[in-house]
């Protein structure tokens, strides 16, 4: 039988691979949903989302081991957190900045990140710390497939977040309201639609987002001030890939980033950040676009 | 006021700039409640500008509003929709990737109250009938005259007391010409006070009671309809003969 497929590639446990992508893609796509969601909303892109997410990921670090609080409790008290942090930032630094070039925002939340990274270094310091684990137990088997617990943790949290989100937009009149917003601000605005009130709304939610992220993925890797840089540069590719103003390109970007880094770290894990960047590349090449994304046409 | 009535809106020497230029030098108005009042002038006179202050859009140098007796200096457009000032914008601006439904449940989002805005439906539909066969359709599907329909519906949503039309007539065909400027009547009749800018200055004095005529940012006639008809200047330059 004629084959055009290398060995390699048959020889590999796809079905694993697969399983394991797609749970790291699923905190991939999170973050990179609130990205695109504080885009979407505010129109400014941000590039603190990795690192408001790792001081929340410290948030309920203390919650669990200081207060020993259970980890639903923990969870639920640093989305809080996260989400009135993140809004507090717009109402504080962001609504105050002028947006006349598109470098102010750009510089500004760079400077929150490196604030933030300095912030977590100096309260909680620089070692690396084991993050304790939400389930224990052994790991669901389906045939040779293994699934952690704590994997299957991220798919349900993951899956509940997005069918929330998505009954949020599609329904509730807040969420139609975000909708409009980041279709045409003017127009919001003649609706009633306090735009300032969905910033905040935006940012608070883009950021709670990246909390749930920071606290599923401590366990698996570590906890220290840097945990996100890695985790956010593969959502941002996400978001871009996805095409930067789509919510589900968001989430398709990020299980697919998820899905090569997977496969790629357990072929040739020295290439897996240039694998996963040769194909964003090549995504935006072929699409300019993003995956989903729409051309920006210009209405006259 | 001429009509007795007391004035809803009162606009008074607003002054506006954009960046360094300025758009209008000094615009008083005044709309007597339950009345329809035009703002007719040339491309560029500065109709939007005025529209734009109203609504909280844009801020203007100098001057004072007052609405319902109230100051309302410096409102955000939020604030003034939900005081009852609701401006239907040029261009339509209807939110095209969302669907007729949901426009109009955003026209109704100022009341916050889901209630009341469904109290509201069925009297656009009944200025529209066509809405509600389209309501489950993206509104960017539809043509120009449905756009122009679905603006003025979505505004209506939010039960307005002042209702700003900028040049509604925009672009469609006579037939929907006729039947916007036919609700315009109906919506007036039913106790809304309008302020209308067009440049379809007839069908615009055959509805206004009052009109204010513009030019490069300043007020340079205002009288009743029927008096500003037989002006000379105003034949010649807006009625075109
Ligand atoms: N966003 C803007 N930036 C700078 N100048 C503007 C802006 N919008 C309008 N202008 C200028 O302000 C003046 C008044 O414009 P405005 O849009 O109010 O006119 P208009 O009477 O509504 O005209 P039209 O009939 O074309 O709609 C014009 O000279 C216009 O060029
Ligand atoms: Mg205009």
């Amino acid at each position: 039988m004629l084959s055009v497929t290398p060995d390699v590639l048959i020889d590999l446990p796809w079905g694993q691979l697969l399983v394991n992508g797609l749970a790291l893609g699923s905190l991939y796509a999170l973050t990179a949903f609130g990205i695109v969601l504080i885009y979407k909303t505010t129109q400014v892109i941000t590039f603190a989302q990795g690192e408001t997410a790792m001081f929340s990921t410290f948030v309920a670090f203390t919650l669990l081991t200081a207060f020993q609080l259970p980890f639903a409790v923990a969870f639920a008290l640093t989305l809080l957190f996260a989400g009135l942090f993140g809004a507090l930032i717009e109402r504080v630094v962001l609504r105050r900045i002028s947006t006349t070039t598109v470098l102010n925002p750009v510089i500004v939340t760079v400077g929150l990140s490196l604030i933030l990274l300095g912030g977590a270094g100096w309260i909680w310091g620089y070692e690396i710390r084991t993050f304790p684990d939400p389930v224990v137990g052994p790991p669901f088997r389906f045939g040779t497939i293994v699934l952690s617990q704590l994997n299957a943790l991220i798919f349900v949290v993951t899956l509940v977040l997005m069918t929330i989100l998505f009954a949020f937009f599609r329904f509730s009149p807040t969420g139609i309201a975000m909708r409009a917003v980041a279709e045409n601000r003017m127009a919001a605005q003649l609706m009633g639609i306090s735009i300032g009130r969905m910033n905040a709304l935006g940012w608070g939610m883009g950021t709670a987002m990246g909390a749930v992220t920071g606290m599923l993925i401590a366990p698996i890797n570590y906890l220290d001030p840097s945990m996100m840089g890695d985790v956010a540069l593969k959502a941002f590719a996400a978001a871009v890939v996805g095409g930067l103003t789509s919510l589900p390109g968001a989430v398709v970007g990020g299980l697919l980033l998820g899905i090569v880094d997977s496969v790629a770290g357990f072929e040739a894990p020295e290439l897996r950040n240039s694998i996963a960047f040769a194909l964003i590349v090549i995504v935006l090449v072929v699409r300019p676009a993003g995956l989903l994304g729409r051309r920006e046409t210009k209405k006259v | 006021m001429p009509s007795g009535a007391r004035p809803l809106l009162v606009v008074n020497e607003i002054e506006a700039y954009y960046g360094r230029v300025c758009a209008l030098h000094s615009v008083s108005l005044e709309v007597a409640e339950g009345s329809v009042v035009a703002l007719l002038g040339a491309n560029g006179a500065g109709k939007t500008t005025t529209l734009r202050v109203i609504s909280g859009l844009l801020r203007p140098t100098s001057g004072s509003f007052e609405f319902d007796g109230k100051r309302i200096d410096g409102w955000s457009p939020d604030r003034l929709v939900r005081a009852g000032i609701v401006q239907v914008p040029e261009g339509r601006q209807i939110f095209a990737e969302l669907t007729v439904r949901e426009n109009l449940l955003l026209g109704g989002y100022a009341r916050r109250d889901l209630g009341a805005a469904r109290q509201e439906a069925p009297r656009v539909f009944d200025y529209f009938p066509r809405l509600r066969e389209r309501l489950q359709q993206r509104a960017g599907t539809l043509s120009g005259g449905e756009q122009q329909m679905l603006a003025i519906g979505r505004a209506l949503m939010a039960r307005p007391r002042l209702l700003v039309l900028d040049e509604p007539s925009l672009g469609l065909a006579p037939m929907l010409v006729k039947e916007i400027f036919r609700v315009i009547s109906e919506i007036r009749a039913a106790g809304t006070t309008v302020l209308l800018v067009e440049q379809n200055a007839h069908m615009a004095l055959d509805v206004a009671d009052r009109a204010y005529v513009l030019e490069t940012g300043r007020v340079i006639l205002s009288d009743r309809s029927a008096a500003l008809r037989q002006r000379e200047e105003v034949r010649r330059a807006y009625l075109g003969h």
